[in-house]
């Protein structure tokens, strides 16, 4: 077994009766890694998390975490802990017992105890009055940050997270967000996290894993993620995407149905007598009045939106509707109705090949 | 039009106000008076002397309230041992099946008490329905448990449970099924999950089972009488003695004033305690 990663899983599979949630899963997470999983609701990401703290059982496969194998080990056993969703706060406990919790059970000192809660308070940032405070008089934020400060008090290896933002409002979502990265920098801990926000995943990790049918589709950093995707799925998954269906003659020569090709162009990853998916995103395409782009397609402007720092155009053409977004300041020249012609140059996109 | 609403409320509440005033504290009040008139009296207008309290302590009487506190305690207690697992599966486990057990529970209810503890009585006695088939299968028998303090505590756990089982199983209801996760899952054992986590949470539960339980046990009287074949005299027992052969309306009274004051008083720091609104499925 190669130790390369603090959390290592092989070949994880999970059935529940006939249905399989898991189809064999390797993964290595490294030791401070901030690590995000993404996926629909019903892709296995919930299921997954669930393996991996212990409160369900792996149907086949390992979880190793440094030199041990944990995947027998029951939930209170493992260094690990999570956050829960609901927080899962104890609503008959002040804030300060709360965050005492982990470390009573493991019978600390109630000096020593404390001394770590107040720290505690000190690093989410709670004021120190916070310590006898109920948990019914705290702000939804505030659960948040002692939920943290109690996962934190366990001391955990990894400390996990399923979906803890999505129950909060968008402006407190996008703090939290921040917090929690520097939260993440700060301790130096490794966080694992569960959502199906891409826009969270983007802010906070350093890796993100793209899952699907029980199955992970990519896993790379963010940028990667975002412009060079493995597959239609994890393209349309990031956020707003234009596919255009391409393919190379025997000759090399690039053809598509909805697409004029400059001759000439080529693609690295397009290889005589295949074809695929050209991926686009909304930013790259321009008003090709002059010409000069590798692609050029014409369409009518269908629609307009604005999205606060950008605004973005529905343009309906061969291909179907294809989107363009523009900053503010660069807003199109063209009204609703109108035909426009859009181009885009080769560096901008990537290929999709054939498999996905 | 909020104060006319208001007026006519009160005014189409009053009949039944008044209806309940008089039908449950009318005969409050008359027990209360009649606690301290002279011994042995049918009229109100006596002078009143307290002598039947002294009574209370002079003939023993304190005795009898002491067995019934005492077996209500332990009927209590032995209830919310065996209820909460019970109480947990309803809850937590059983799912659809807990309709099943409810209707089970509530059926024995609709037979009445006396019925069912003959029924006891003919299961346990010395060729009874056990010891009968015992001895007749293998020549060997034993002694009946019948007419001890065990079999009323029993009698009393029998009785009772439907009135412990189905407000542990609404307290345990409550508990957040992730706090016990998360507790769980921050090191927590078992015993600790169930002592710091579900144990406080579904106090409120607790409380009102044992408040039912032990305030029906402390006043029952049929299970010393028919199992217990009056081993001891439980103390709705001596009120009952009182008010017929005793002849001793002011006794009866003065017994009666006792018992509740003790248990209105623990029935009142017992709610108290608990947040009914919480138990009633009403948001806190």
């Amino acid at each position: 077994m190669d130790s390369s990663g603090l959390l290592r899983l092989r070949g994880v599979v999970k059935r529940f009766g006939t249905f399989t949630a898991l189809k064999g899963i390797d993964l290595d997470i490294a030791e401070g890694e901030f690590f995000t999983i993404v996926g629909p609701s019903g892709s296995g990401k919930s299921t997954m998390i669930r393996l991996l703290v212990g409160m369900d059982e792996v149907s086949e496969g390992e979880i190793w975490l440094r030199d041990k194998r944990i995947d027998q080990t029951p939930a209170n056993l493992r260094p690990t802990c999570m956050v829960f969703q609901s927080l899962a706060l104890f609503p008959h406990m002040t804030v300060g017992q709360n965050i005492e919790f982990p470390m009573k059970i493991r019978k600390e000192a109630p000096a020593k105890r404390r001394a770590r809660a107040e720290e505690l308070l000190d690093l989410l940032r709670l004021p120190q009055s916070y310590y006898d405070k109920r948990i019914s008089q705290c702000s939804g934020g505030e659960r948040q940050r002692v939920a943290l400060a109690r996962a934190l008090a366990f001391d955990p290896e990894i400390l996990f997270f399923d979906e803890p933002l999505s129950a909060l409002d968008y402006r407190l979502r996008k703090t939290l967000e921040k917090e929690l990265k520097d939260l993440h920098a700060r301790t130096g801990k490794t966080f694992v996290y569960i959502t199906h926000s891409l826009e969270e995943a983007m802010v906070m990790s350093d890796r993100i894993a793209i899952m699907k049918d029980g199955q992970f589709e990519q896993i790379a950093v963010a940028d990667q993620i975002y412009s060079a995707p493995v597959s239609r799925f994890v393209a349309e998954f990031m956020g707003e995407v234009n596919l255009f269906p391409l393919h190379a003659g025997a000759d090399g020569k690039i053809a598509s149905p909805t697409l004029s090709v400059r001759p000439g162009v080529e693609l690295a990853d397009l290889t005589p007598g295949h074809e695929g998916l050209l991926m686009v995103r909304p930013e790259y395409l321009r008003l090709a009045d002059g010409g000069g782009f590798d692609f050029t397609l014409s369409g009518v402007v269908h629609g307009e939106y604005a999205l606060g720092s950008r605004i973005q155009y529905e343009i309906e053409t061969e291909n179907g509707m294809v989107t363009v977004e523009k900053l503010r300041e660069d807003r199109l020249s063209a009204a609703e109705g109108q035909t426009v012609t859009l181009g885009f140059n080769a560096a901008n996109t990537h290929f999709i090949g054939d498999a996905a | 039009m909020n104060r006319l609403d208001g007026k006519l409320g009160l005014l189409s509440a009053l009949p039944l106000a008044l209806v309940l005033l008089l039908s449950f504290l009318a005969p409050l009040v008359v027990v209360a008076l009649f606690s301290i008139m002279p011994p042995k009296v049918f009229s109100l207008a006596n002078m009143p002397d307290f002598s039947a309290y002294s009574l209370f302590f002079s003939q023993g009487y304190y005795k009898s309230l002491l067995w019934s506190l005492g077996m209500a305690l332990s009927a209590t207690a032995i209830l919310v041992v065996i209820c909460w697992p019970l109480a947990y599966a309803m809850a937590k486990v059983f799912g659809r099946f807990s309709l099943i057990l409810t209707v089970a529970v509530v059926m024995s209810l609709f037979v009445s008490e006396n019925i069912r503890l003959f029924g006891w009585v003919l299961t346990l006695m010395k060729g009874g329905l056990i010891e009968g088939h015992l001895r007749a299968w293998t020549g060997m028998g034993f002694e009946s448990p019948l007419y001890s303090v065990p079999i009323i505590v029993f009698g009393l756990v029998y009785v009772y449970l439907p009135f412990m089982l189905f407000p542990l199983a609404q307290g345990i209801s409550m508990v957040p099924d992730d706090t016990r996760q998360a507790a769980y899952d921050l090191g927590a054992s078992r015993w600790q999950v169930l002592w710091q986590i579900e144990v406080p949470l579904a106090a409120p539960g607790i409380v009102v089972g044992s408040l039912l339980t032990f305030v029906l046990a402390a006043g029952a009287l049929a299970e010393s009488k028919i199992l217990g074949g009056q081993a001891v005299i439980a103390i709705a027992d001596d009120v009952e003695t009182a008010f017929t052969f005793g002849q001793n309306w002011p006794l009866g009274s003065a017994l009666s004033m006792i018992l509740i004051v003790i248990i209105g008083g623990l029935a009142l720091f017992g709610v108290s305690k608990v947040d009914l609104d919480a138990i009633m499925g009403r948001k806190r």
